[in-house]
C-alpha cells in the first residue's frame, strides 16, 4: 500500500511524469486488450486476410487517438498554437516540441499492440493460411502451397488446397483431425511472426537509442532547455489559471449568498421593530474577502477578464520596476533570437 | 478492503476525479453486467432478431438515463434552466455546455456496452443467422429438399448448441457471424473515438474564448447552490438552538416565578454569551415567514452577479452590514477552510 501511494505521489509530482503515467497505463490496457479480445479468426479464404489486417490496423488507430485524447499536452499545445498573439509573441518551436512530445507518447500503446499480436503469432496464421485460388503449386503463388505440400496436406476430402489451408487456424476443423498437419503448418508460421515481431523490437529500440545518443550533435542543446523551460511553463500555467478562476468562483459565490442575506435582513429589519444585537468583528476577515476577489466583483468584469486572457495573454515580465538580472555575453545574442 | 479505501479517498480527493470515478465504475458495471448476462437466443425465426438486436440496443439506453440519474448536476442544470430571470440574466450557452457535459459522461457506459456485445458476437449471431448463405460451409446437401420455412426453421437453430446437430456447420457459420460482429464492433470504437478526437483536439481552434467564459460560470452556478445550501444548513441549526433556549428560557422563567427563586448565576452569563452567538448566526431572520421568503426569493429572484464594496470606515450602518456579513462568512469559512489548504482545485464540470 505504501508503495502504491509512493509510486502515485511520483507520478503526480510534476506534469510530465503524469503524462508518462498515463502514457504506460494505456500501454497496459493496449495488451490487457488484446488478452480479452477472443481473436476470431473466419477460416474462409476471403476473409481471413481481410479480418487480420483489421484486427493489426483498427486498434492501433483507436489506441493513438485514445493517447492523443487523455494526454494534457494536446490541450496546451493547440492553446498555444491557435491563440491570437496579443502581448506575447508566439514561439513554433514549443509548439513543435509539444507536438512531438505528444506524438511520441501516443504511439507507444499502438507499437505495444503491434508488437504483441506479432509475438502471439495468432494473426499471421490467420492472414497466411489463404492463398489465392490456384491449381496445385503454380510458379506464382508456390509459397504457401509449397508449404502445405511440405506439410503433407491431407487430401482425402477432395477440397482443394486453398479451402484446406484456409482452415487451418481452426483448429476443430474435421479434415484435420487424424493428421498433426495443421499444427506443424501453425508451428511454421508463428516462428515466423515472432521473428518479425522481435525484429521490429529490435529496430525501435536501435533507432530509439540512436536518436538519444546523437540529438545533442544535431541539436542546440541551449535552445532545448528553453523550449523545454518554457513549454512546462504554459503548462503550469494553465494548471495555476483553472485553479485561480475555480477558487476565484467560490469566494464570488460565497460573497454573493452572504449579500444576497443581508439584503434580506434590511427588508426584514425596516418590517420588524426589533433592536438588532451589534457584535463586534475585526475588519480581517472583510479585507482578505477583498483580496481574493482581486477587485472583480461583477459578471461584466469577470466576462471582461476571461475574454483578454484569451485574446491578449499577458507578457512573461514580472518584474516590478527592479533591476533585471544581467546575462552572460552569449547568452545575450541567444535571447535577440528568442520572442519571449 | 484497504485497497478499496485508498482508492475511494483518492477518487473523492477533488470532484472531477469522484465524477470520472463514477463514470469508470458505470463502464466497469456494463462490462460486469454482460458476462454475467445469460445469453439465451430463442432459436425460433420469428424471435431471433427482435432477441438478438433488441440486447444490442435496450440496455444501453438504460444506462445512459442511469447516467443522467446518478449525475449531480442534472438537478442543477434543471434548476438553472427552469428559475424566472429576476435580477440575473440567463446565457443558453451555458446551459448548452453543462447538457453537453453530463451527456458525454453518460454516454460511456452505453458505448461499453455495445462494443462488449459487438466484440463477444453472440447478438449478431442469434440476430442473422437466418441470412445466412449455406452453401460457403459446406454441404449444400444439407438443405436439399426442404421448403422455405423448413430451411428458415433449421437456420435459426444454428446459435443453439444442442439444438442443431451439424457441429462443424455450426462453427463455421457462427465464426463467420462472429468476424462481422467483430469488425463492426471495431468500425463503432474507432467512430467514436474519432469523434471524441474531434471534439477535443479541435475544438479549440474555435470556440476558446467563450469555451472559457462558459466553464467559469458554469461551475460558479454549481457551487453557489452549495454555499448556499451550507448556509442555509447553518441557519437552520442557529434557528433551532435559538429556539429552544428560548423555550427552556420561557420554561425556567415560570418555574423561577412559581418557586420565587433569585437570580442566575455566573454559568448563566456564559449561556447568555452562547446564545447571542447564535442569535447573530441568524442574520436578522427569526420567523417561519421570513425564511420562506428568503427561500422564495432565492429561486424567484436571484440577485445579480455584482457585488457591493463594503465601506471600510466604522459607523454603525456598515458595521451591522459587516459584521452580519462576517457571521455568515464565519459559518461558510468553517466549512470551505480546509479548500484552500488542497493543492488541486479543479473544475468538476470540466469538459
Amino acid at each position: 500500500m505504501e508503495r502504491l501511494k509512493l509510486v502515485l505521489q511520483y507520478f503526480q509530482s510534476n506534469s510530465e511524469s503524469i503524462s508518462n503515467g498515463i502514457c504506460i497505463v494505456l500501454a497496459l490496457v493496449s495488451v490487457k486488450l488484446y488478452t480479452s479480445f477472443d481473436f476470431n479468426c473466419p477460416c474462409l479464404p476471403q476473409y481471413n486476410k481481410l479480418y487480420s489486417l483489421g484486427v493489426m490496423v483498427v486498434p492501433p488507430i483507436v489506441l493513438f487517438f485514445l493517447g492523443v485524447l487523455v494526454n494534457r499536452h494536446t490541450g496546451v499545445m493547440m492553446d498555444e498554437w491557435m491563440r491570437p498573439t496579443g502581448k506575447r509573441s508566439k514561439n513554433p518551436a514549443v509548439v513543435k516540441y509539444l507536438f512531438s512530445a505528444m506524438i511520441q507518447r501516443a504511439l507507444l500503446a499502438p507499437v505495444v499492440w503491434v508488437l504483441v499480436t506479432l509475438l502471439d503469432g495468432k494473426i499471421f496464421i490467420c492472414a497466411f493460411s489463404s492463398v489465392r485460388y490456384r491449381t496445385v503449386c503454380p510458379v506464382y503463388t508456390g509459397y504457401m502451397c509449397e508449404i502445405g505440400l511440405l506439410f503433407g496436406v491431407p487430401n482425402n476430402t477432395g477440397l482443394d488446397v486453398m479451402k484446406i489451408m484456409a482452415k487451418v487456424p481452426c483448429k476443430e476443423a474435421v479434415i484435420f483431425r487424424n493428421s498433426s498437419f495443421h499444427k506443424a503448418v501453425s508451428r511454421y508460421i508463428r516462428c515466423y511472426s515472432q521473428a518479425v515481431g522481435w525484429s521490429i523490437l529490435l529496430f525501435l529500440i536501435v533507432l530509439g537509442a540512436l536518436g538519444r545518443v546523437l540529438k545533442p550533435c544535431f541539436d542546440d542543446h541551449a535552445t532545448f532547455l528553453q523550449t523545454r523551460y518554457w513549454s512546462n511553463y504554459l503548462d503550469v500555467e494553465q494548471k495555476l489559471f483553472d485553479e485561480t478562476c475555480v477558487l476565484h468562483a467560490r469566494d464570488f459565490a460565497r460573497t454573493c449568498v452572504v449579500q444576497f442575506f443581508e439584503d434580506m435582513r434590511e427588508d426584514v429589519e425596516l418590517c420588524s421593530p426589533h433592536p438588532q444585537f451589534i457584535k463586534h468583528f475585526t475588519d480581517d476577515w472583510e479585507y482578505k474577502e477583498e483580496e481574493r476577489l482581486h477587485g472583480i466583483t461583477k459578471q461584466e468584469q469577470m466576462n471582461n477578464l476571461l475574454q483578454k486572457w484569451y485574446f491578449s495573454k499577458p507578457e512573461l515580465d514580472v518584474t516590478k520596476g527592479a533591476s533585471r538580472p544581467r546575462m552572460c555575453g552569449t547568452c545575450k545574442e541567444e535571447r535577440a533570437n528568442l520572442p519571449f | 478492503m484497504d485497497k478499496l479505501r485508498m482508492m475511494f479517498q483518492f477518487l473523492q480527493s477533488n470532484q472531477e476525479s469522484f465524477m470520472n470515478g463514477i463514470c469508470g465504475i458505470m463502464a466497469l458495471a456494463s462490462a460486469q453486467m454482460y458476462s454475467a448476462f445469460e445469453f439465451s437466443c430463442p432459436c425460433i425465426p420469428e424471435y431471433n432478431y427482435s432477441y438478438g438486436i433488441g440486447l444490442l440496443i435496450i440496455p444501453p439506453i438504460w444506462f445512459f438515463l442511469l447516467g443522467f440519474v446518478l449525475n449531480n448536476n442534472v438537478s442543477v442544470l434543471a434548476e438553472e434552466w427552469r428559475r424566472p430571470t429576476g435580477k440575473r440574466t440567463k446565457d443558453p450557452s451555458i446551459l448548452r455546455y453543462m447538457f453537453c457535459s453530463i451527456t458525454q459522461r453518460s454516454l460511456i457506459a452505453p458505448a461499453v456496452w455495445v462494443s462488449v456485445t459487438l466484440m463477444d458476437g453472440k447478438s449478431f449471431l442469434c440476430a442473422f443467422s437466418i441470412n445466412l448463405d449455406v452453401d460457403k460451409f459446406g454441404n449444400y446437401s444439407l438443405i436439399k429438399g426442404m421448403s422455405e420455412t423448413e430451411k428458415i426453421k433449421l437456420l435459426a437453430k444454428i446459435p443453439c448448441k444442442d439444438l442443431f446437430e451439424h457441429q462443424e456447420v455450426r462453427v463455421a457459420a457462427s465464426r463467420y457471424i462472429k468476424c462481422i460482429s467483430q469488425a463492426c464492433g471495431w468500425m463503432f470504437l474507432l467512430m467514436m473515438t474519432f469523434t471524441a478526437f474531434l471534439i477535443r483536439a479541435i475544438r479549440p481552434c474555435f470556440t476558446q474564448a467563450a469555451f472559457l467564459k462558459t466553464k467559469y460560470w458554469s461551475h460558479y452556478i454549481d457551487i453557489e447552490r452549495k454555499i448556499f445550501d451550507e448556509t442555509c444548513k447553518e441557519h437552520a441549526k442557529s434557528f433551532a438552538k435559538v429556539c429552544i433556549y428560548q423555550y427552556f428560557e420561557n420554561i425556567s422563567g415560570e418555574m423561577r416565578n412559581l418557586h420565587h427563586h433569585s437570580s442566575k448565576d455566573d454559568s448563566d452569563y456564559e449561556d447568555d454569551d452562547k446564545r447571542r452567538n447564535e442569535e447573530d448566526k441568524l442574520l436578522g431572520i427569526r420567523v417561519q415567514d421570513d425564511m420562506n421568503k428568503a427561500l422564495c426569493n432565492w429561486h424567484i429572484c436571484k440577485p445579480a452577479l455584482a457585488l457591493r464594496k463594503e465601506q471600510k470606515n466604522g459607523e454603525n450602518n456598515d458595521k451591522l452590514h459587516r459584521e452580519g456579513g462576517g457571521a455568515v462568512n464565519g459559518l461558510a469559512n468553517g466549512h470551505t477552510h480546509n479548500v484552500e489548504k488542497k493543492e488541486w482545485a479543479v473544475y468538476y464540470s470540466k469538459v
